[in-house]
């Protein structure tokens, strides 16, 4: 089971928020398909928020293909994003650990990481238009 | 779609006062609905109207289809938290469980009391004794064991510290999760309402200036930045909400009818907030710089 944040400064919508943070608990391998999402009324009270806005949010998903309801039981994970790739990521993962450490002793900040990570995936990878989110 | 509350014309006068005047909305089942405006705006005189406390001096309200005031029947299906959470203060918790079984017809006294019984509150100390926190608990615990269909809270968190809030929001959303009971909340803590609410009322000057869907709202108004305007229309605006001007640039908080014609306009999406703003800054106020002695 996954737990839910909201970043309460984003500009980025409740139920989006929602729907990214399940999308890359997928793509990580957090969540798999049969696995049951938090209940709505789990969600609504732990993080104050309309139980609708969380109801969208795992419609959206339906829609999408990577869950389904089950009246009365939940809403379940049908389908993974991790694809592939899942079990090359360890390896990477290790890879970015070490690579933050040198980035780190050479005094970059979390801000410096971040703002390099994002200038070199846009020069270096071509646009992936599947990874846009819808508006 | 039900409507659970709905209103046409509806006013209220106190001697040659109008409270609320011309107010006409509907709320459909199901929302979550904040209720914004400043104080003295006919908030408080809405909801007791709804809930029956009040006769209208004009015009009709209705809670699910019924005539609230002096209909017990209708009024089972409503549950109402007022300002400041007022509770007779030397009844324990539980004797006011106790007491709201013996009152009404329909009453889920177990509901409550597991509720009181997950937040810690404790059953024997009169009420009066109790944190504001975990007073305004109580009164949601025992407005919710009615199982109303229509829950009216007026103000139910202004009181309460950072926490108790949260508290508060969370035990609310998690049983409105739960019973789907539609809940219509005034409030002046506006970011709170935007996670919570999915319907905004707006009264200013004991009018409704603004009602619907937040989502539809807050996807419907701009934020024009351009040349200084004068009155002429723009395409795809249907009304300008709010207007300021320097001597060569003009802000302007419009509502759309479809996309901005105008290039020479730059345009920007808001927040439920930005939009509340707007309709509460609207009309000229009038300076007071005569009177304090001050250059305008």
């Amino acid at each position: 089971m996954i737990e839910f944040v909201l970043d309460g400064r984003s500009k980025v919508n409740t139920y989006v928020q929602l729907v990214q943070q399940v999308k890359q608990a997928l793509r990580v391998g957090l969540l798999s398909p049969g696995d049951q999402l938090p209940k709505v009324r789990d969600v609504a009270q732990a993080l104050a928020i309309n139980p609708n806005t969380v109801l969208k949010a795992y419609r959206e998903l339906v829609i999408e293909g990577l869950a389904e309801g089950r009246p009365g039981v939940g809403t379940f994970v049908t389908r993974t994003l991790a694809g592939a790739s899942l079990p090359n990521q360890a390896e990477l993962r290790a890879d970015l650990v070490a690579w933050l450490h040198r980035a780190q002793a050479a005094g970059l900040t979390t801000e410096d990481v971040t703002a390099l990570v994002e200038t070199t995936i846009r020069a270096t990878l071509p646009v992936d238009p599947a990874a846009h989110l819808p508006a | 779609m039900e409507t659970a509350l709905e209103t046409d014309q509806l006013g209220k006068r106190y001697g040659n006062t109008w409270a609320l005047r011309d107010c006409s909305l509907h709320l459909p089942a199901g929302r979550i609905a904040a209720l914004v405006g400043p104080n003295g705006a006919g908030k408080s005189t809405l909801l007791h109207m709804a809930v029956g406390l009040l006769r209208p001096d004009a015009g009709t309200v209705r809670v699910f289809g019924e005539t609230p005031y002096d209909n017990t029947a209708a009024l089972a299906e409503i549950g109402f938290v007022a300002q400041d959470t007022p509770l007779y203060r030397d009844f324990t918790a539980g004797e006011l469980v106790t007491m709201g079984g013996k009152l009404n017809r329909r009453w889920d006294g177990t509901l409550a009391r597991t509720r009181l019984a997950q937040l810690g509150i404790p059953p024997d100390k009169p009420v009066g004794k109790l944190s504001g926190g975990q007073r305004a608990q109580v009164a949601l615990a025992l407005a919710l064991a009615k199982r109303p269909r229509l829950l009216l809270l007026d103000e139910p968190v202004a009181s309460l510290d950072p926490l108790a809030r949260r508290e508060f929001l969370q035990a609310l959303m998690g049983s409105v999760a739960e019973s789907g009971t539609t809940v219509l909340l005034s409030s002046h803590l506006l970011a709170d309402l935007e996670r919570v609410c999915d319907y905004l009322i707006v009264l200013h000057g004991a009018r409704v200036r603004l009602v619907g869907p937040v989502e539809d709202l807050v996807a419907e108004h701009r934020q024009l930045v351009g040349p200084r305007h004068g009155d002429d229309p723009i395409p795809g605006v249907a009304s300008v909400v709010r207007a300021s001007h320097t001597d060569r640039q003009s802000t302007l908080l419009v509502r759309t009818d479809g996309p901005i014609g105008d290039t020479s306009w730059a345009a920007h999406e808001v927040t439920l907030e930005d939009v509340i703003l707007g309709y509460l800054a609207d009309g000229d106020r009038p300076t007071s710089n005569e009177a304090w002695g001050v250059p305008a």
